[in-house]
C-alpha cells in the first residue's frame, strides 16, 4: 500500500488556496476577452475590461482577485490504495486552508455559528470536504473558495417528473433572472439533476469545478448547457448587472439517476472570479 | 465622467443621475453585515453612534488583509441588499452616501427619496484595482469585527455608477 505523509498534504493544500485565488484559469480570461470584443454596449465591454485588468494585476502581485476569499470548498477522491501517514487527512486539510489563508493575505470569512454566535473563527476554517473513494493510490484534491455573493443566488427545487426539460429549463431560469445583478456578472451557472435532495446540489457544486466551457457528455444535456446559456444572455442582466449580452461565461450541468417519483434540481451560481485548483498527490 | 469630493454636499447628490460614472475623492466609512446590526441597535437605543452618520459616506465593503506595506488588501463591495432591514434608519440619521453592489429594497428607495441620498455601484469582483483608490485607512470602531470593522478610508479618483438618484432614477 502506498503511503503519504499527512504534511504534504497540508503543503499541497496551503499552496494550492493561495494560488487559486490570485490567479484566475487562462480559460476564464480568454472568454471574457471574446465576450468584450463582442458587447455592443460601451459600459458592458469597459466594465469587462476592467474585470479583465482586475485579474491581471491580481496574479501580477500575488494578491487575490475578489477580497471575498471564500468558504474553502473541496472534492476530495482518495483511491483505496492509500495509506495517508502522520495524521488525520481531514486534520491535514484544515491545516493547510488555515496556513494558506494566513500566508496568503486572504479574508477569514467563517463565522463558527451560523445564528447565535457569529464569532469569525479567525482563520477561515473549518473548510466544506466532500469525500469519495476511488480505485489507486493516488489523492486528488480539488479546491474552490465560494463567494458568497453567488452563493446566496443559488436554490434547489423538488420539481416532479412530468415537468421534465422544460421545468428545468424554466427552473434554472429563474433563479437567474431572481439573482440579476447582485452574484456579479457575467456569472457561471452550475446545475445539478438527479439523485436525492442533497445530491442534487452536491452535484451542482460539483459543476461548478469543471474547466470553464467544458460540456456534459450526453448530447441532450449539452445542448440544454448551450440553450440556457444562450437564453441567460438574453436577459440583458450583463456585467455588474447593468446590462449587456454578457450576462453568463458557461452553464455546466451534472446528472444522476433518480427516483421515479422526483426530479430534483439545483442552481449554484459562481460569480465571475471563477477560481479552483487541483492537484494529485 | 463627474470628479466629486466626499462627503458630498447635498447640491452634488441632487445632480447626480442612475447611470453617470464619477471619481470620488476623500474620506468615507467602511460597513458591513456585523457594523450595520450595531449602529441599528445604537439607534434603536437613542444612542450615538461611534462615528457621525450625517452627510458621511458608508461603502459596503470587508476589505483582505493588508500585506506588509499595503494601506490596505483586495476591497470591492460586497452585495448591498443584506444591508438593506437596517438603512431606513442610517438614512434618517443622516447617511448621504452608499457604495455596494446590487439591488436596494423599494424600502431603501423611498428613504433615499425622502432623506436626499444616493446609492453608487462599484464593479463586483474587482477588488485588487479598487484598492488602489484607497490612499489611507484608519481603525474607528467595531475592531473585535475583523474585517467587518468600521474604519475611515482616503480614497482617490474611486470610480463608481450611479445606481440609484435621490430622485428614485434606477440603473440596478
Amino acid at each position: 500500500m502506498r503511503e503519504l505523509s499527512a504534511t504534504a498534504v497540508q503543503r499541497a493544500v496551503a499552496a494550492m488556496v493561495i494560488d487559486a485565488n490570485c490567479r484566475i484559469s487562462p480559460q476564464v480570461l480568454q472568454q471574457m476577452e471574446r465576450c468584450r470584443a463582442e458587447e455592443e454596449q460601451p459600459l458592458a465591454a469597459s466594465i469587462l475590461g476592467r474585470i479583465i485588468e482586475n485579474d491581471r494585476l491580481a496574479a501580477e502581485r500575488c494578491v487575490p482577485m475578489c477580497q471575498d476569499t471564500g468558504m474553502a470548498v473541496f472534492r476530495v477522491q482518495l483511491g483505496q490504495e492509500l495509506h495517508i501517514t502522520g495524521g488525520s487527512l481531514e486534520a491535514a486539510i484544515q491545516e493547510g486552508v488555515r496556513q494558506g489563508y494566513r500566508e496568503g493575505y486572504l479574508r477569514k470569512s467563517i463565522v463558527a455559528d451560523p445564528v447565535f454566535h457569529r464569532d469569525n473563527t479567525g482563520d477561515n476554517t473549518p473548510a466544506v470536504i466532500y469525500y469519495e473513494l476511488t480505485e489507486g493510490d493516488r489523492l486528488t484534491l480539488t479546491f474552490a473558495p465560494k463567494g458568497f455573493g453567488s452563493e446566496n443566488m443559488s436554490a434547489v427545487r423538488m420539481l416532479k417528473p412530468a415537468d421534465g426539460a422544460e421545468g428545468v429549463k424554466a427552473f434554472v431560469l429563474d433563479t437567474v433572472h431572481h439573482a440579476g445583478p447582485n452574484p456579479c456578472p457575467p456569472i457561471v451557472v452550475g446545475v445539478g439533476i438527479g439523485g436525492t435532495f442533497e445530491k442534487c446540489a452536491q452535484l451542482s457544486k460539483f459543476a461548478l469545478m469543471r474547466e470553464l466551457g467544458s460540456s456534459h457528455p450526453q448530447p441532450a444535456y449539452r445542448d440544454m448547457e448551450q440553450e440556457l446559456l444562450r437564453a441567460i444572455n438574453e436577459m440583458d442582466i450583463g456585467p455588474a448587472g447593468l446590462g449587456g449580452h454578457t450576462s453568463a461565461l458557461a452553464v455546466h450541468i451534472e446528472t444522476f439517476p433518480t427516483h421515479i417519483a422526483g426530479l430534483p434540481v439545483a442552481v449554484n451560481i459562481c460569480c465571475h472570479a471563477y477560481r479552483h485548483g487541483t492537484v494529485t498527490l | 465622467m463627474k470628479h466629486l469630493t466626499l462627503p458630498l454636499t447635498p447640491s452634488a447628490v441632487e445632480s447626480l443621475r442612475a447611470g453617470d460614472e464619477v471619481l470620488l475623492t476623500g474620506w468615507l466609512y467602511t460597513g458591513r453585515d456585523a457594523a450595520h446590526k450595531r449602529l441599528a441597535a445604537c439607534l434603536a437605543a437613542g444612542e450615538p453612534t461611534p462615528f457621525p452618520l450625517t452627510g458621511e459616506t458608508l461603502y459596503y465593503v470587508g476589505p483582505a488583509p493588508a500585506r506588509p506595506g499595503q494601506v490596505i488588501g483586495p476591497a470591492g463591495p460586497t452585495s448591498s441588499y443584506r444591508m438593506d432591514p437596517y438603512t431606513p434608519a442610517l438614512l434618517e440619521h443622516g447617511l448621504r452616501c452608499m457604495i455596494g453592489k446590487g439591488r436596494r429594497s423599494p424600502e431603501v428607495v423611498d428613504a433615499m427619496i425622502k432623506h436626499h441620498a444616493v446609492y453608487l455601484l462599484t464593479i463586483g469582483g474587482t477588488a485588487a484595482l479598487t484598492a488602489d483608490a484607497i490612499y489611507k485607512k484608519e481603525p474607528v470602531c467595531y475592531e473585535d469585527l475583523g474585517t467587518e470593522a468600521v474604519c475611515r478610508l482616503y480614497v482617490k479618483d474611486f470610480y463608481a455608477i450611479v445606481g440609484i438618484d435621490c430622485h428614485g432614477g434606477a440603473v440596478v
